[in-house]
């Protein structure tokens, strides 16, 4: 039992408490990538992979076609875009998950950890994971290619950090379907992502798709990246305006996104999903 | 019931625990159907019942990770459906059925618990912990490495880590040898004592019910069918021990809520 004159728990309703519970599971998880070499490998893996796929069938078309070869960069560039995406949103999404897989929820559940701050340790988690996946596949782009990420400039950040903020809203819904649902839903977190791969034009332009479809494309904030890869690549401008709208519409995203999260938890404590964790 | 304490500042100290008509409807099936009872600190309480007794969704309900069709469970005054971060820190659970990430070491394990809790002294209270749970040459192994009896003691460790007042216990000795659950029993009778802790188990294990317990609160299809010492249930049933009594409860058939012997 504890002897000191301090007492064994800080205070709990403080900032710094709650720093101290997300730097926790920022650990927590970062522990997790660290002891798993096959683990950081796989998050590498297919960016790479999709890199190479691309980057080459760019070369191969640059060498056929004026067009290719006026627009080098644009499909390596969309693939590395769209990757951001996709792992950012992984990277969230399966740390939650890790606490199913190992049976974990409950004991967090119980403890002081209050949702917002396993959200905010999810979002960091998923940066971290972000650049293990995203910085070797971004060296290699520009030493197999020639294709230098950071030429992009400031629009690369503005890019960065839509599709980043577009990623944590679907976390947020997907991680919520899995607490409501449990692991049958675990799908759901997979592939959640990718029906905004021919949605939000990664490699056409929004004119490409019927009429109908430009208007669900143009509410998705990653739509107006992909339009502004294309305007820096082709065009050679940056249109900030693209990025206002992306911007505006992902602030509605997240909020949406956390309520849902918070919505879905709650019908978990009323449903019992808590405790029964499983398929 | 009994009326909640004088605190030491003349105002009135709610009661650890607090349960009011506790009802929980899962669509047709009532898990939980008008529990109340009250707990007092250095106490141990035992929930009894066959499977689908109620017992799981009752604590649950204790730990605010299950919410009342109707009643309430208050913990410290909070309360569990709206108010439960308010005393999360003042309480723990352990329970097999729960595990820690396997791939983390027993000491990344508890430093992390340590840190949600928010204790001052990280790093001196796990090495306490794990010399008090006999730990200290397994804090570097992996949790998913270790046998049975080993993780359990981990998440006794976890679940002592912030000295809570109240604890909550879910089968603490299944697939324990008696050696190790005589062992875990005894740990829980000094933590009990010198924290003057309320717990509350739950345990299919009448003789480890028998010696822990000095309430057993007995559920039947989510109601509670008997609410007395051991010793009174015993001898109200005219038997040997708590087993005889519980089979004898068991096999009666049931649809009651009177019990007689």
């Amino acid at each position: 039992m504890t002897t000191s004159m301090q007492p064994l728990l800080r205070p709990q309703t403080t900032v710094a408490a709650s720093a101290g519970r997300v730097w926790g599971m920022v650990l927590r998880y970062w522990y997790v990538i660290r002891s798993s070499w096959p683990r950081t490998a796989e998050l590498i893996y297919w960016p790479l992979v999709q890199m190479l796929m691309w980057g080459f069938l760019q070369t191969y078309l640059a060498q056929s076609t004026g067009f290719a070869s006026r627009a080098a960069g644009l499909f390596i560039g969309g693939v590395l875009l769209w990757d951001i995406l996709v792992r950012s949103q992984l990277g969230f999404s399966v740390a939650f998950l890790e606490e199913i897989w190992s049976r974990n929820l409950g004991h967090l559940m119980m403890s002081p950890l209050r949702p917002i701050e396993l959200v905010i340790a999810l979002m960091i988690v998923s940066l971290i994971k972000l650049m293990v996946a995203m910085v070797p596949v971004a060296l290699m782009a520009y030493a197999f290619f020639g294709f230098n990420v950071l030429t992009l400039g400031v629009a690369f950040a503005v890019f960065f950090a839509n599709l980043v903020i577009m990623s944590w809203s679907l976390g947020l819904v997907s991680t919520g379907v899995v607490l409501r649902w449990g692991l049958g839903a675990e799908s759901f977190a997979w592939l959640v992502v990718f029906v905004f791969l021919p949605l939000c034009c990664v490699y056409y332009p929004v004119t490409t798709l019927p009429h109908w479809l430009q208007w669900v494309a143009l509410s998705l904030p990653p739509t107006y990246v992909f339009e502004g890869l294309r305007g820096i690549v082709l065009r050679g401008t940056f249109d900030g305006t693209l990025m206002v709208k992306a911007f505006a519409l992902n602030v509605l995203y997240f909020s949406l996104g956390f309520a849902a999260f918070r919505y879905f938890l709650q019908s978990a404590r009323v449903h019992g999903s808590l405790v029964q964790m499983g398929e | 019931m009994q009326k909640p304490m004088p605190s030491p500042s003349g105002g009135v100290q709610p009661r650890p625990v607090e349960v009011r008509d506790l009802r929980k409807v899962y669509g047709e099936i009532t898990a939980v159907d008008g529990v109340s009872f009250g707990l007092e600190s250095n106490s141990v309480t035992a929930l009894l019942g066959g499977n689908g007794a109620g017992k799981t969704t009752t604590i649950s309900m204790l730990m605010g990770l299950v919410v009342p069709t109707s009643g309430e469970a208050r913990v410290f005054g909070a309360d569990m459906a709206h108010e439960r971060h308010k005393v999360l820190h003042r309480m723990n659970f352990e329970s097999p059925y729960v595990d820690v990430p396997m791939r983390l070491t027993v000491r990344q394990n508890l430093q992390i618990y340590g840190r949600l809790y928010g204790l001052n002294d990280l790093a001196g209270r796990v090495t306490d912990i794990a010399a008090e749970l006999r730990l200290t040459e397994l804090l570097d192994r992996a949790y998913g490495k270790l046998s049975a009896g080993q993780r359990t003691r981990v998440s006794l460790a976890k679940a002592l880590l912030n000295e809570p007042e109240l604890l909550l216990l879910d089968e603490p000795t299944a697939s324990l040898d008696p050696d190790t659950a005589d062992w875990v029993r005894t740990k829980l009778e000094d933590y009990r004592r010198v924290r003057q802790a309320t717990i509350v188990l739950a345990s299919h294990n009448m003789a480890e019910v028998e010696r822990l317990a000095d309430r057993v609160i007995m559920l039947e299809k989510g109601r509670v069918i008997a609410d007395e010492t051991p010793e009174e249930l015993i001898k109200r049933f005219g038997r040997e021990t708590l087993e005889e009594v519980f089979l004898a409860i068991a096999r009666r058939g049931g649809g009651s809520a009177e019990l007689a012997p």
